[in-house]
């Protein structure tokens, strides 16, 4: 376990690497001057643009400021701004809303997905199957601004940055309506795999409650799959926010991103890119972990 | 009166259920092609894509009025017997311009789906073949993508390739976005080619191969790839679906395609400043993109039930 464990972060570095190195380099790579139209209507002293470019290493080789950069993240430093607001204050600012936003969203789709598919998967081609196949295909389909608006909309829905979790419940379930039919399809197909296998029909012979059957040996069996699909998921839905985001006017890191990569704040993208991929490569390390927890079965070897 | 033609049809099917052997058995395509012949989503969605496709080839069919042409005494006029789908921003005729944007739209969606699944095939084929430090390279080369959250690597992306305020061509833009699209989505397909291929390797057919001399090329190409493709076209046909709702939001997001392109995404890009006063301007191109992801992702479903022999 303690190996499996130790050689699972290991493998962890090249893709941390890997990513931070090309989303740094494809930020800093934008062709056009990052420092034009710094200093209102007339062009910058060249000592200005000279002090900033030396600030922020731009006159190294591209692998010189990497490691450069990299050397200060370990540190905790995110580094900062061209107007020298502190990277970590921003994110530290933008973060909180984003992660409720997707925690809740979370919530929402493993609960309503995992009733679903349990529920149609046990009956399938049944009425509330067919009802729940043509539900969750109209979710896929629909893109999320679509929904974003159609319910922001309907409820008349405006949240500001400090709302409480309460206001957060219609973005959150449009944030995490796509996957919820994702969660409800895969529980089904493992469920109706599963009804037909041996342990089921040995706890049924033994005359363990319904309740039992399913809420134990059956769903403990099946979930493997959907919890795989969720733990990668939340890494996605925090980057994927940035639609949902942007329709109800919630200051998260969607927005932040999105603003700063268009005043070529490099510094900014990458350090928020990183903690997402940080946050999808925990997450997958964490439902691996799991796996042995849910089918003992499964040994690391 | 019955039909000679039809009973004729009709009889070497009895005659294989009654005897239970047969001259041809029939091969796993056909045997889908018979289930799916009965299947009425498939057929809805297969009638679904055809109008799709012929919008697409041939918009002329469906409207007469142009798409470029604008009128401002119309703008943002509602649904009337002039324009079934009402006007938009410019007073330009939202059902003209959903007709012609088709094509923009699901040429992205066709591009980027073809580069998702050649990189991710041809990857995920060698990673599955080689194995060994070739597999463990390969997959963590593509959990750097897979990592990289989709949106805001396709926004790094189009930015890095068009600087803020640049205004590149219709090409151009047009092959970025697909480029991006491609980018960040061939690890799924990727691991679904390896998935497959590390199953059919183990087979008797391989092993015979390779114990007759075939080289890595040729059991790759005629043993490999026939009994590794059908669960990458099933993905590939949900992810068209995909790409194309990609294409809106990216094009939403103002990233994406950009006028004079007139596409889907476009239509809703422009219409999102005015979505309360004027909410048809988004809802038509939003249904036109649901209605055609709809009918991809249907028909993924249907030959994937079809293809698979656990689900019937």
């Amino acid at each position: 376990m303690g190996r499996y464990v130790l050689r699972r972060l290991l493998q962890l570095i090249p893709v941390f690497l890997g990513t931070t190195f090309i989303i740094y380099t494809l930020v800093w790579a934008i062709p056009s001057d990052p420092f034009a139209g710094k200093c209102g209507q007339r062009p910058c002293p060249p000592e200005y643009v000279a002090k900033m470019r030396a600030d922020f290493n731009l006159d190294d080789n591209l692998f010189v400021q990497y490691v450069k950069y990299l050397g200060k993240l370990f540190t905790g430093d995110f580094g900062q701004t061209f107007s020298g607001v502190k990277v970590g204050t921003l994110i530290a600012d933008a973060y909180p809303i984003t992660i409720r936003l997707a925690v809740i969203a979370l919530v929402i789709e493993g609960v309503i997905g995992l009733v679903a598919g349990v529920l149609t998967g046990l009956r399938k081609n049944g009425f509330l199957d067919n009802l729940v196949l043509v539900a969750t295909l109209f979710l896929i389909s629909l893109p999320v601004f679509f929904t974003g608006y159609v319910l922001k909309v309907g409820f008349g829905i405006s949240v500001s940055s400090t709302a409480p979790l309460g206001d957060l419940i219609v973005p959150g379930f449009v944030l995490g309506s796509l996957s919820m039919a994702y969660v409800a399809r895969l529980t089904r197909t493992s469920i109706a795999e599963n009804r037909r296998a041996d342990f089921v029909r040995t706890a049924i012979a033994k005359g363990l409650p319904g309740s039992r059957v399913v809420g134990v040996h059956l769903l403990r069996n099946s979930v493997i799959p959907v919890v795989t699909f969720l733990g990668t998921d939340l890494g996605a839905l925090m980057g994927g926010a940035i639609v949902t985001e942007g329709v109800f006017n919630i200051h998260g890191i969607g927005g932040l991103v999105f603003i700063n990569i268009q005043q070529q704040q490099g510094v900014v993208v990458t350090g928020v890119v990183t903690l997402l991929v940080l946050v999808y490569l925990a997450m997958s390390l964490i439902v691996d972990l799991l796996y042995a927890v849910l089918d003992p079965r499964i040994r690391y070897e | 009166m019955s039909d000679p033609a039809v009973v004729a049809a009709d009889e070497p099917e009895l005659e294989q259920i009654v005897t239970g052997k047969q001259d041809k058995p029939r091969s796993l395509g056909s045997d889908a092609w018979h289930e799916l012949r009965r299947k009425p989503t498939f057929l809805i969605s297969l009638i679904l894509i055809l109008i799709v496709v012929a919008m697409a080839l041939f918009p002329g069919l469906f409207t007469h009025v142009s798409p470029t042409a604008a009128d401002l005494n119309h703008a943002r006029g509602g649904p009337s017997a002039q324009a079934w789908f009402g006007y938009d921003v410019q007073g330009s005729d939202v059902y003209a311009r959903a007709i012609y944007g088709t094509r923009a739209s699901l040429l992205v969606g066709v591009f980027a789906t073809l580069g998702t699944v050649l990189i991710g095939g041809i990857v995920g084929i060698v990673a599955g073949f080689y194995g060994r430090w070739t597999d463990s390279l390969l997959a963590r080369f593509a959990d750097i993508f897979a990592g990289m959250p989709f949106v805001l690597g396709a926004i790094v992306i189009m930015l890095t390739l068009n600087a803020p305020g640049s205004n590149p061509g219709e090409t151009r833009i047009l092959s970025q976005v697909v480029f991006s699209i491609a980018v960040l989505s061939w690890p799924v397909a990727m691991r679904i080619m390896r998935a497959a291929t590390l199953v059919a390797k183990q087979q008797d057919y391989v092993k015979a191969a390779r114990g007759l001399g075939a080289g890595p090329l040729r059991i790759i190409f005629r043993h490999l790839l026939p009994n590794t493709v059908a669960p990458v076209m099933v993905y590939a046909t949900i992810a068209l679906g995909a790409n194309i709702g990609a294409e809106a939001t990216l094009a939403y997001l103002g990233i994406g395609l950009r006028p004079p392109v007139v596409s889907w995404g476009v239509m809703i890009s422009d219409a999102r400043d005015y979505v309360a006063a004027a909410p048809h301007i988004l809802l038509f191109p939003a249904a036109f993109v649901s209605v055609t992801v709809l009918a991809f992702v249907m028909l993924g479903d249907a030959v994937r039930d079809a293809f698979d022999p656990k689900s019937r």
